[in-house]
């Protein structure tokens, strides 16, 4: 089967959103972009079941700028075989996502389509479980292991109180929580091979798929702020404070 | 307007989640339903009745609601949406589940995590793990909604007397199958509607290191949590992970030992009403947000905090 995975380029984990002057949003240029840590995930389990022979080919997606082809770059580098970029300069709600993810799908026939189960920019934690209701294809989402079973998959998640198991018939859609795995770095060699793997460029017109969204953003503001508070001497006087001043416990 | 919520239960009692979201119904204003489905969980309905401001329990019973399936429960939604201009879910990894497919179902889009209501169809979301606040506005024909539940202090339990109706299940899909569940046994409270929070990061050095943290939280009635660097370190498990990719909360107090204070760790805490912070670095970034800072070697000061609260 094939395996399609989402990677989505997203402000680096390490750099502090900063909104910007005109509130439209958060200032993204001169900036570092990184793949999106959960679709890295995603990435390396698509590879890993490549590896136990369940896949024999792993397409990695990405919607967005042209630069975004970077980001499917790197997904080339740590093993998938080829990319396939929809182009767009606009923001898309995850739904309008959702709906290009479902177009490839049809053209693809992919048996699993592996996503992060959110971006850390816009943290929606939607597309997944969209691409499972706009296919008809199983949903198993926040998953920390994946188990191949003929044409169902065990798939454990991450639950509020813990743990929980469910079987889902192939195809499905997973979305990957923290300890799926550990995503490899790409190796040198690797990253020269990359830049000649195939990756294919749709502008997002051309897949006549409707991306228009009844949601819109207003604005962007600052969180409020926390004030600073005191640095206390010792234990005592913490206990006393949160005892007499604060009076939590 | 008319408000569908999906109430969230287990073993026959309703989570406390939902009880700020019937709040949240109540911030946008029009009449509140709940939708309560499950399998023999009519003592569920018979409580989801009394909450306050409720004024229509839609009960549904069936063997398909009976582990939570987000296929299961979506189809149930859907044919319920035509009355409701909105239809609200906790932001839970049950209703994370679920909400984005009744909105795909429906083709609208999903409004995630909602803090704040602004009017009946713009709100406020978290975006960037905290570090910006959206203000979003929807202009599709019903509203879904998921629901920061620490954003929004909980509907009194009791107040209400709302009629509870018997609604039809829709048929169960066959993709999907619940085979078990392994949930972490802890006689603490729940980390998500504890008043008190303790959490341990990097810091504590192992997992073992944790029963620290485990005494003073059992002296304190407290729940237990931990940074992302502690459950990627393997000190404690997934559940306890406070944070942009973990769980929300805000509690009366929220106290963060041996956590630096990652912008992802902030984004799980910063609305306690009261931050402690105890960290031998003193530059670490925790301080700025803490109410209370203890400048210590966590190894001394836990013993010495848990002789204390004896006191």
């Amino acid at each position: 089967m094939k395996i399609l995975v989402g990677v989505k380029r997203v402000l680096d984990y390490n750099v502090k959103a900063r909104v910007k002057a005109d509130k439209s949003g958060i200032e993204l240029a001169n900036v570092k972009m990184s793949m999106n840590p959960f679709d890295e995930i995603a990435v390396e389990e698509a590879l890993r079941l490549k590896e136990a022979g369940h896949a024999e080919e792993v397409i990695v997606l990405s919607i967005g700028g042209t630069q975004s082809q970077e980001t499917i770059r790197t997904g080339l580098a740590m093993g998938a075989d080829r990319g396939i970029l929809i182009e767009t300069d606009e923001l898309l709600e995850p739904l309008a996502i959702a709906k290009l993810f479902k177009h490839v799908v049809e053209k693809e026939s992919p048996g699993m389509v592996l996503l992060g189960k959110q971006a850390i920019d816009d943290d929606s934690n939607q597309t997944a479980q969209m691409l499972s209701a706009l296919t008809g294809m199983s949903q198993a989402t926040f998953a920390s292991k994946v188990e191949v079973d003929g044409d169902h998959l065990n798939v454990t998640r991450e639950v509020d109180a813990g743990l929980e198991t469910i079987r889902v018939k192939s195809p499905a859609v997973i979305s990957t929580d923290l300890r799926l795995n550990e995503p490899r770095y790409a190796k040198l060699p690797n990253i020269m091979k990359a830049k000649k793997k195939p990756l294919e460029i749709i502008p997002v017109a051309d897949t006549g798929v409707d991306v228009s969204s009844g949601l819109s953003v207003v604005e962007v503001n600052e969180p409020p702020q926390r004030e600073a508070g005191v640095i206390v001497g010792s234990v005592a006087e913490l206990v006393d404070k949160l005892r007499n001043e604060a009076k939590v416990i | 307007m008319s408000i569908l919520i999906l109430a969230e239960h287990e073993a026959g009692a309703l989570r406390p989640a939902t009880m700020n979201v019937v709040a949240a119904a109540k911030t946008i204003g029009g009449d509140i339903s709940l939708l309560v489905a499950g399998h023999n969980a009519s003592a569920v309905a018979e409580a989801a009745a009394k909450i306050d401001g409720v004024v229509k329990v839609l009960h549904c019973d069936d063997a398909a609601y009976e582990h939570e399936l987000a296929e299961n429960l979506s189809a149930l939604v859907v044919s319920l949406a035509d009355s409701y201009s909105h239809i609200l879910f906790a932001a839970t990894a049950a209703g994370k589940n679920v909400m984005p497919r009744v909105a795909a179902l429906l083709d609208v889009s999903g409004i995630s995590d909602i803090t704040d209501v602004v009017s009946e169809d713009t709100f406020i979301r978290p975006i960037y793990a905290g570090n910006a606040m959206a203000t979003v506005k929807s202009t599709d024909k019903v509203k879904v909604i998921g629901v920061r539940t620490t954003a929004f202090d909980p509907a009194a339990e009791e107040g209400g007397n709302a009629a509870v109706e018997s609604v039809a299940a829709v048929a169960a899909s066959d993709l999907v199958s619940f085979v078990g569940q392994e949930l972490s046994k802890s006689d603490r409270p729940e980390l998500t509607s504890a008043d008190i929070v303790v959490s341990g990061g990097r810091g504590m050095q192992s997992g073992e290191n944790f029963v620290m943290i485990d005494e003073i939280a059992a002296k304190l009635n407290a729940a237990v949590g931990a940074s992302r660097a502690a459950v990627d370190a393997g000190f404690v498990p997934n559940e306890y992970q406070v944070g942009q990719t973990g769980k929300v909360v805000a509690p009366n107090l929220y106290i963060a030992v041996g956590i630096s204070g990652a912008i992802q760790h902030l984004a799980g805490m910063k609305d306690s009403k009261v931050i402690v912070a105890i960290n031998k670095d003193e530059e670490a970034p925790i301080f700025q947000v803490a109410d209370y800072g203890l400048v210590a070697d966590l190894f001394d000061a836990l013993p010495e905090l848990s002789k204390a609260l004896d006191s």
